[in-house]
């Protein structure tokens, strides 16, 4: 059959679809791992923050394992961790998501966190990644292989060097710097 | 919102970037998917925001094979009745919306969140940001929740929204609409797009609308009025399908 498309979010989604402001903690109370906050900033081709953007993140727990039955470790992943969380950024194009460092999934990649960015303007989504930056694992990474060398660091968040809980993840939607995103 | 995995385990796991081959995929680059283009420039805002860089093929992933889950508990009595939702009842003109959601197999999508939302009948989002100088209803805050059940069917009782101005052009209105957000069963099926009304004049200068190149999807956006939906001298009824991206195609699979 054929797919219905994709049409922009627009401005007005906060009445409804992040209504709820728990839902950037990923992470529970009790949940497993290495707990970090992922400060993410939309930009656009200005550099001017984009104040009124959905980010969706989706990543595995500190075992690397979803929470989800088709990952043959279910079995094994943290109920404490459920693993999906969507914000909207304010003013300054910031929001901020409580979770864990993701474990290695079982696959040559290296731990990751998938991102789906949705705004007024953007006819359909944008899907990016975003890698810890200096992980030893991204080295051998699939994904960041077969992404052109001088664009790889648009997927690397960076260490608050003051804060080493604290992750900073820009993303440009075009212009000088535009991230890497993906079509899946 | 919680997440309740559900019990499902069709369809085996293959992760083995050796056996996907890019080649395959690149042989069935459509999809059959006629999502707009980022930069569409009759709709400004995209000029500012639209990536212009080509996008990476991303290779298959336990990360795009998996997604979130809803349980039950994201809804509640009212999430699917928005003329319901508060003391009294919204004016306007009472609406079932109602239809499927599939995949691109024709499979139903089972147990999976749909959520809408949209102005109310005079044209005006229960939002800070919208201006447009026509009334707010206290009865009618405009968002709702549902989960397909085991066919992939969802329903919702609404009021019908009004067309509004905003600023892209010079007397620029946008036609009737309601926004749906559905997830599907993984990463990759993720989709939020919009629900338009058979017949409205406003469709043919819509540049949102048109930003989908192809006539025959642009039609997969437009519900069908449908008399069987309808409820004597109650309520009228529309049918809204979605079609969601299946599970990643492997080369193996028809």
């Amino acid at each position: 059959m054929d797919m219905t498309p994709s049409q922009t979010i627009g401005p007005f989604f906060h009445l409804c679809l992040t209504v709820d402001e728990t839902a950037g903690r990923l992470a529970g109370p009790g949940a497993e791992g290495e707990r970090v906050a992922l400060i993410c900033r939309v930009l656009d081709g200005d550099g001017i923050p984009v104040d009124d953007a959905m980010i969706e993140l989706w990543q595995a727990d500190a075992s690397g394992a979803y929470n989800h039955p088709d990952d043959p470790r279910y079995a094994e992943h943290d109920p404490a961790f459920r693993g999906f969380g969507r914000l909207a950024t304010n003013h300054e194009g910031v929001c901020v998501f409580e979770t864990v460092k993701p474990g290695s999934n079982g696959t040559s990649e290296a731990p990751h966190v998938n991102v789906s960015v949705f705004a007024r303007g953007l006819l359909k989504r944008v899907v990016t990644r975003i890698y810890f930056s200096g992980d030893p694992a991204n080295k051998e990474d699939p994904v960041l292989a077969m992404t052109p060398a001088d664009r790889r660091e648009t997927l690397m968040a960076r260490q608050d060097s003051a804060k080493p809980s604290a992750w900073t993840f820009d993303i440009h939607l075009c212009g000088e710097r535009e991230t890497v995103f993906f079509e899946i | 919102m919680q997440f309740v995995p559900r019990s499902f385990s069709e369809r085996p796991i293959l992760v083995d970037y050796n056996l996907y081959q890019m080649a395959d995929r690149a042989a069935c680059p459509a999809r059959r998917n006629a999502d707009p283009e980022y930069l569409y420039e009759p709709y400004r805002s995209t000029l500012r925001r639209a990536p212009r860089r080509p996008l990476i093929l991303l290779p298959e992933s336990l990360s795009q094979r998996t997604g979130p889950i809803f349980g039950h508990d994201a809804i509640t009595e009212t999430s699917s009745d928005l003329t319901r939702q508060h003391s009294g009842e919204p004016l306007g003109e009472r609406i079932t919306v109602a239809g499927r959601v599939l995949d691109e197999g024709g499979r139903p999508v089972t147990n999976t969140l749909v959520e809408i939302w949209q102005t109310n009948a005079a044209g005006r989002y229960f939002h800070k940001k919208d201006q447009h100088h026509a009334p707010l209803d206290p009865n009618f805050t405009g968002g709702g929740r549902a989960l397909t059940d085991s066919n992939g069917c969802y329903r919702f009782v609404t009021i019908k929204p009004g067309a509004y101005p905003w600023q892209n052009h010079d007397n620029a209105w946008r036609p009737a609409h309601i926004h749906f957000s559905v997830f599907g069963a993984d990463f990759g099926s993720r989709l939020i797009t919009r629900m338009y009304f058979p017949g409205d004049p406003l469709l043919a200068f819509d540049p949102i609308f048109h930003s989908v190149r192809d006539e025959a999807a642009r039609r997969r956006l437009i519900a069908n009025f449908d008399l069987g939906l309808t409820k004597p001298e109650w309520a009228l009824g529309y049918r809204f399908d979605i079609v969601l991206r299946g599970r990643v195609a492997t080369p193996f699979e028809d």
